[in-house]
C-alpha cells in the first residue's frame, strides 16, 4: 500500500500550499510520474478518489497523471536507450555500467484552482 | 475561469519538510536517530539486542515498526531498554510524521540513540525520509549477494550496510566480495560492516562507527 502513503502526502502538501495561493477549492491536480517510479496509477487514482471526500479543498478535484518515459544512459558507449524495453544492460554495447536518467520522477506538476 | 498554478513540488514535499524539522529538533536535544531497514528476517532485532548488550553505557531506545504484533518490542524490553511498538496498519513504510508521533509517546528525552526499526521491506522504506540522521541497512547472508542488483534504491540511500549472519557463510553460496562490489557501485561512500550478532564477529567495528555518529 505504497500508493496510500503517497496520496496522503500529496494531499497534505496541497493543503499546506493552498493558503499561500488563496485557494479554497481545487478542480484538478496534475502529477508527473516516471514510468519506472513504481507507482501503480490505478491504485493511486482509487486512493485519491476515496480520500478527496475528506478534504473540502480537494473534494471536487480530478486527478490527472502524466507519465514520463524512462531513459537509461550507458557510461561505456555514451548512448541512451528505453529502460522498460532493455533494462539495465545497454542494447548497443552490452555494458552493465548504466544509470537511469529519467523515469523515477514523482512530482506535483500543477493544479487548477476553481 | 479556472486558474492553473504550476507547482513542480516533489510528491513527498510535506514529508521532506517534516523530516527536516524532526532531524533538527533531535540534533538540538543531542539524540541520534538511526533508521534501520532490511528484508523481514534479516536480523534487525537480533542486531539491536546485541548492540544494546554491548553498549551498556549508552542509553538506547527503540521504535519497532511492524504491520502487526508486538513481538519485537517485547524482545527489546526484556533487555531493559525502552521500546515502543508502532503499528503501520498495512502501510509498507514509516514516514516522518509517524516517527515523530512514536518518539513523543516513547519519550525520547534522555536517550543517546534511538533506533527506528522500519517495516521489513527493501523497497518502500527507502523512498520516505523518516527524519533519521543515519540510514542503515542490513543484508543477511541467506538472502543472497544479488540484492544490490534487485533493490538499488535502498543501497543508494543508506549510509551503512551491515552484512549480517556471517556465521552462516559456510552454508550458503554468498559471495561477500560480489555483494560489496555491487553495493559500492551504487553508493561509493557506503560504510560496510560484516557482522554476526550471534558470535559477535565484526560487532565492535559497527559499534565504533555508531558511536562516532553521536558527535
Amino acid at each position: 500500500m505504497h500508493e496510500l502513503g503517497i496520496v496522503l502526502h500529496v494531499m497534505k502538501t496541497l493543503e499546506d500550499l493552498a493558503p499561500e495561493h488563496n485557494i479554497t477549492s481545487i478542480g484538478s491536480v496534475t502529477l508527473e510520474i516516471g514510468e519506472v517510479s513504481g507507482i501503480m496509477y490505478e491504485q493511486f487514482t482509487d486512493c485519491w478518489n476515496y480520500f478527496r471526500k475528506r478534504h473540502p479543498l480537494l473534494e471536487k478535484s480530478e486527478l490527472k497523471i502524466e507519465i514520463l518515459p524512462a531513459v537509461t544512459f550507458c557510461e561505456d558507449c555514451r548512448k541512451t536507450y528505453e529502460t522498460v524495453r532493455y533494462g539495465r544492460t545497454c542494447p548497443y554495447c552490452g555494458s552493465g555500467e548504466t544509470y537511469l536518467v529519467t523515469g523515477n520522477e514523482c512530482s506535483i506538476k500543477e493544479i487548477e484552482a476553481e | 475561469m479556472p486558474v492553473t498554478i504550476e507547482l513542480h513540488k516533489t510528491i513527498t514535499a510535506s514529508n521532506d519538510a517534516d523530516a527536516r524539522a524532526l532531524r533538527e529538533e533531535l540534533s538540538r536535544k543531542g539524540i541520534l536517530l538511526v533508521n534501520l531497514m532490511s528484508s523481514p528476517g534479516s536480523g534487525k532485532t537480533t542486531l539491536l539486542s546485541r548492540t544494546i548488550r554491548d553498549l551498556p553505557e549508552i542509553s538506547i531506545a527503540v521504535l519497532e515498526a511492524d504491520i502487526d504484533s508486538d513481538v519485537d518490542a517485547g524482545r527489546i524490553e526484556r533487555l531493559g531498554a525502552r521500546a515502543l511498538q508502532l503499528h503501520t496498519d498495512g502501510m509498507c513504510h514509516v514516514d516522518a510524521g509517524m516517527t515523530a508521533r512514536g518518539l513523543e509517546v516513547l519519550g525520547e528525552e534522555g536517550s543517546d540513540i534511538v533506533f527506528l526499526e522500519n517495516v521489513g521491506n527493501l523497497i518502500c522504506p527507502a523512498e520516505f525520509d523518516t527524519g533519521a540522521h543515519k540510514n542503515v541497512m542490513l543484508l543477511s547472508v541467506p538472502e543472497g549477494d544479488d540484492k544490490p542488483l534487485k533493490y538499488p534504491l535502498m543501497f543508494r540511500k543508506s549510509d551503512a550496510l551491515l552484512i549480517t549472519k556471517t556465521d552462516a557463510l559456510p552454508f550458503f553460496t554468498f559471495d561477500t566480495e560480489a555483494a560489496v562490489r555491487r553495493a559500492r557501485r551504487l553508493n561509493p561512500d557506503i560504510r560496510i560492516f560484516c557482522v554476526s550478532a550471534k558470535t559477535g564477529e565484526g560487532m565492535a567495528d559497527w559499534e565504533e562507527w555508531l558511536l562516532s555518529c553521536m558527535n
